[in-house]
């Protein structure tokens, strides 16, 4: 890493395909709440694509102000400490992306979004993977791959999961899961969906739509 | 100062007058009302390009010209021109000298008037009532009306002109498509509060003040109006920007060592703030300042609002730039950021962003880059929006 003195807290972003695959899931119109919005590429398509009333939460600063210049209504702050100034029902649907690994406390972060949304889309990381779990096993060290690229002790990445854990804490906390998908490392849905065992096996990302149970 | 300093001379302003006055939330009525006020770029034919600029606490309607009695340029100029974050292009920008100032709008230094609206050849002095941030407001919302604009694309200020633009919002939320209250508060802080009681100390100290009937004698409490503006503008720096400006540096020539001598010596910056008072009291009238600083204090928009911050936004479709500067210790941003989880729980629509700067409370006067591209990128959303 080239810069290693100020360690970001969340992954960095541009307009990614699993912010392709979230706009997808979105309704035309929606009010939605992006939380970890970076320079806003999905409030701006989601505004020009979709007529939504899209709105975003970052928590880097020349970032929000980068976002703000464009025009679009992103606030700097961040999930753990802001998300319990909304009303409940806000919006209809809020939107963590690839952020819930490196909150404070996730459980608490879903439990507000589903508080202030009526649905929430959550895309992380999953730390089930089988090249993660080979690393570990084969050379009794923290993995190091493309997604999981920092060395433990400068990770903004605290709490890490797996897709099978995920669907475990929306079990406990009563949460539907409306649909939910894995993709591979080129970003390609895959072909697992009927499996959350195969998915955690070799999905790189997960991205899970729920709602309130 | 030794010698005594006369009022600054009385100047042609432009103005729109109200002969049926204003009631102000103190309960008394003024009649007739004036708006002293200066307009750029054009009006469109729809009216919807309209953006209303709210002065600080001794700012003026000359926001983007020549002030007439000082010869200085616009207080805002950097922000405001062709091409610039507020576009003359594109916006027909407004700015209206805030009711009790001394540019020319209804204030202490004005004739006074009786209830039927009579001039009574004195001026108003201390006998001008005691006003609100809402009557600046309702005020401007007159002047705005008289130019044939029903809904404004946007209200922007700082410090002072963020406590109206807040206040605007709140209280014409249809008449305000945007907002942008920029290092202000929702409220004016104690300490800020104290730091204004000292200043308005100053002035009831000075001989010159007679009570606040000064004028009578062609004379203005110049001593205490000088020092309450020196106190003041201390806390629009910050210590970084001191220390880069003067750091402890001796005025001249002194003692060519620059070591202290104990016998004459005089800090850069005491002959700076020196200067800054003297030529305040050249262009600012004393019970203005007095009145101006009162209407400041009793600002509280919650407290209008039984309390509930957000309860004075809900419902609301206003949109919101919130801005603040890092080192603005005068309205820190824990203050905006006050206002923006207040916005956040009425569900506005709002994007916030602090700035890091080290010149303090005067950053949203000066070259901030970040902060340009972002209030412009603002307003220029907003007016696409609105099909500007």
């Amino acid at each position: 890493m080239p810069d290693t003195h100020h360690p970001v807290r969340y992954v960095a972003k541009n307009m990614r395909l699993d912010l392709r695959l979230i706009a997808e899931m979105i309704p035309r119109g929606a009010t939605v709440l992006d939380i970890g919005c970076g320079d806003g590429a999905l409030l701006a398509h989601l505004t020009a694509e979709k007529g939504a009333d899209a709105r975003g939460i970052e928590i880097d600063m020349a970032q929000a102000t980068q976002a703000v210049a464009n025009g679009l209504a992103v606030i700097q702050g961040d999930a753990d400490h802001d998300l319990v100034f909304y009303p409940d029902g806000a919006f209809d649907t809020v939107v963590l992306s690839r952020t819930l690994q490196a909150v404070e406390r996730p459980r608490e972060v879903l439990r507000q979004m589903l508080r202030i949304g009526r649905h929430a889309i959550v895309s992380f990381p999953n730390f089930g993977h089988w090249l993660l779990r080979w690393q570990l096993v084969s050379t009794g060290r923290m993995p190091m791959t493309e997604t999981w690229h920092r060395p433990w002790h400068e990770t903004p990445n605290i709490h890490p999961c797996t897709i099978r854990d995920f669907f475990d804490l929306c079990a406990l906390d009563g949460y539907v899961v409306e649909r939910w998908l894995a993709v591979d490392d080129q970003g390609l849905k895959a072909p697992w969906t009927r499996s959350p065992w195969l998915a955690n096996l070799f999905g790189e990302q997960a991205l899970f739509l729920l709602r309130r149970g | 100062m030794s010698a005594h300093i006369a009022p600054f001379p009385q100047v042609d302003h432009q103005r729109a007058v109200f002969p049926e006055g204003l009631a102000l939330d103190c309960g008394i009525s003024i009649a007739p009302l004036a708006v002293a006020y200066r307009t750029y770029g054009r009006l469109n034919a729809a009216g919807s390009n309209a953006v209303l600029v709210c002065h600080a606490l001794t700012g003026d309607q000359y926001v983007a010209e020549t002030q007439p009695l000082t010869g200085k340029p616009g207080w805002w100029g950097t922000i405001i021109g062709p091409g610039k974050p507020l576009d003359t292009d594109r916006y027909f920008l407004i700015c209206a000298n805030v009711l009790g100032g001394c540019m020319g709008s209804t204030g202490p230094r004005e004739e006074m008037t009786d209830a039927e609206g009579r001039g009574l050849g004195r001026p108003w002095g201390t006998d001008f009532p005691n006003i609100t941030i809402r009557d600046m407001v309702r005020a401007q919302k007159r002047l705005v009306e008289h130019l044939g604009i029903e809904r404004l694309l946007a209200v922007v200020g700082g410090s002072m002109g963020g406590m109206q633009a807040l206040e605007w919002a709140a209280t014409y939320p249809d008449a305000v498509y945007a907002a942008a209250p920029i290092a202000t508060a929702p409220h004016h802080s104690a300490q800020n509060i104290a730091f204004h009681e000292v200043g308005r100390a100053a002035i009831h100290a000075d001989p010159d003040w007679k009570g606040g009937r000064y004028w009578e004698e062609g004379r203005v409490p110049a001593q205490g109006l000088s020092v309450a503006r020196m106190v003041a503008h201390i806390t629009y720096l910050s210590e970084q920007a001191l220390g880069r400006k003067f750091g402890r540096r001796l005025r001249g020539d002194t003692n060519p060592l620059g070591a202290l001598t104990f016998l004459e010596d005089v800090f850069e910056v005491e002959s700076y703030l020196r200067h800054q008072g003297s030529t305040f009291v050249r262009r600012f009238d004393a019970n203005s300042y007095l009145t101006i600083t009162r209407a400041m204090d009793y600002f509280d928009l919650a407290a209008e609002h039984g309390g509930d911050l957000s309860a004075a936004f809900r419902g609301t479709r206003t949109r919101f730039f919130v801005a603040s500067f890092s080192s603005d210790w005068l309205f820190p941003t824990a203050e905006s950021r006050a206002i923006v989880r207040a916005l956040n729980a009425a569900a506005a629509n709002v994007s916030f962003v602090e700035i890091t700067s080290d010149k303090g409370h005067d950053a949203f006067l000066l070259d901030e880059p970040d902060f340009h591209r972002a209030l412009g990128g603002f307003l220029a959303g907003c007016a696409d929006r609105l099909g500007v």
